[in-house]
């Protein structure tokens, strides 16, 4: 996440503490923060007016608006009304910014994570892809279109497990 | 030029909207579900696309049309999208044959939009570019899996290409207005862009065993709202709601 040099660091924090406490709607063990839609927190140089600059992750997410909706009651339920909210669509979202705690927690939550610096290198899946259960590497694709835009569905052929996986986007 | 500019937004957007409600038909009846879920997911990217396009298109003609208002609230001579993405289904062949042959079209023009002089056409087409590389690859495999599958998958495959080869012209038709905007860097020249499309289109079908099919006689229309029959019900379907309650909130 990008804070602007021209934000009051305290404020700015304040507000960062906030945003790390909204769950994406569809994966809610990582925050709008971890998963890199909060793309930044900045401030007008005249008027001082603060501004938090969100992307959606796929043009036809539908979580988009849900979090939208949640990252606006998170700041109204904080006291910071007067902070707008604005979606960015450049640079456009990539798996690459998913922060290594998100990646972690994906990991965790049965998701494999994208190894970082993948974003749209392979689309073929030719990197290796471990089981998020068993940690085994024998694993193959199933369907690159899964329950969610971002997500493609594998399965191990050591512990037999399907799971998503994030797609390298 | 804000004409011009309106009138390429709506090409672009109602391209993806149309082809996004006809993918959506499938939801429930594909032959996997794993197919289903892949065409569902191809839906959702193209009505993603449709409105930012026609956001920016509702915003640039400043009349007070959003994109809802835009795609409910016109008839089907007011729509700009190629003849291609209206026709029906048929079968899973023919709705992949007709997915290989605009996702490789539309892949090499989002990646040509991608550096627009346009900043708001860059920003959506770098955006909407990473989806629609995953459209053209899962399209190709079933161009391949089917075309160099069994007798009865291949026989389809090929009806399934002859019927979208009628659409060709129409696909990348240019007028007067759009070469302008392709001449100011804001649109793209598609006469340059037939080529490239067709060098991945006969490599795929090199792959599926398949042979290029000749061009027959050719339609078009679609850039100028002269549009076939199957617009209108498709339109029918998908209007009917916000016209019998209009303004209606969830």
């Amino acid at each position: 996440m990008d804070i602007a040099p021209a934000i009051d660091r305290q404020l700015a924090g304040r507000i960062a503490a906030v945003l790390d406490t909204v769950p994406d709607p569809e994966i809610p063990v990582v925050s709008v923060t971890e998963l890199g839609i909060v793309r930044g927190i900045v401030a007008d140089e005249g008027s001082g007016a603060v501004t938090v600059r969100i992307t959606p992750t796929y043009t036809g997410c539908p979580a988009t608006q849900v979090i939208e909706r949640s990252v606006r009651e998170a700041l109204d339920a904080a006291g910071f009304r007067e902070v707008a909210l604005e979606t960015v669509l450049s640079p456009p979202w990539s798996t690459d910014m998913i922060d290594e705690a998100g990646r972690e927690k994906l990991r965790a939550y049965g998701i494999a994570p994208p190894p970082k610096g993948a974003g749209a290198r392979s689309l073929r899946g030719r990197d290796v892809v471990e089981c998020p259960r068993c940690g085994s590497a024998d694993t193959v694709e199933v369907s690159r279109f899964g329950s969610t835009p971002c997500k493609a569905l594998w399965q191990c052929r050591n512990c037999a497990e399907p799971f998503d996986r994030f797609k390298c986007h | 030029m804000n004409d011009l500019l309106f009138q390429y937004l709506l090409r672009l957007g109602d391209d993806s909207l149309i082809l996004g409600q006809r993918l959506c038909e499938w939801c429930g009846h594909a032959p996997t579900i794993e197919v289903d879920l892949s065409l569902s997911n191809l839906a959702l990217d193209l009505i993603g696309q449709a409105t930012l396009f026609l956001g920016y298109a509702g915003e640039v003609e400043s009349g007070g049309r959003d994109a809802d208002a835009l795609a409910f609230h016109r008839d089907a001579e007011d729509f700009r999208n190629c003849l291609l993405v209206e026709q029906p289904n048929g079968d899973f062949a023919r709705t992949m044959a007709r997915q290989f042959l605009f996702s490789s079209y539309q892949l090499a023009l989002l990646d040509r939009l991608c550096s627009s002089a346009d900043g708001r056409i860059a920003e959506i087409a770098a955006k909407a570019v990473k989806e629609v590389r995953y459209h053209a690859d899962l399209a190709a495999d079933w161009v391949v899996r089917l075309g160099d599958g069994t007798a009865e998958s291949r026989g389809r495959m090929i009806e399934g290409l002859d019927d979208c080869w009628r659409f060709l012209d129409d696909l990348f038709a240019m007028d007067d207005g759009e070469r302008a905007l392709a001449a100011a860097g804001i649109a793209a020249d598609k006469a340059a862009l037939r080529p490239l499309v067709q060098g991945r289109v006969e490599q795929v079908l090199r792959q599926a065993t398949l042979s290029m099919p000749g061009l027959p006689w050719q339609v078009t229309g679609g850039r100028t709202g002269r549009h076939s029959e199957h617009l209108s019900r498709l339109l029918a379907e998908m209007q009917v709601l916000p016209r019998a309650h209009p303004g209606a909130r969830w």
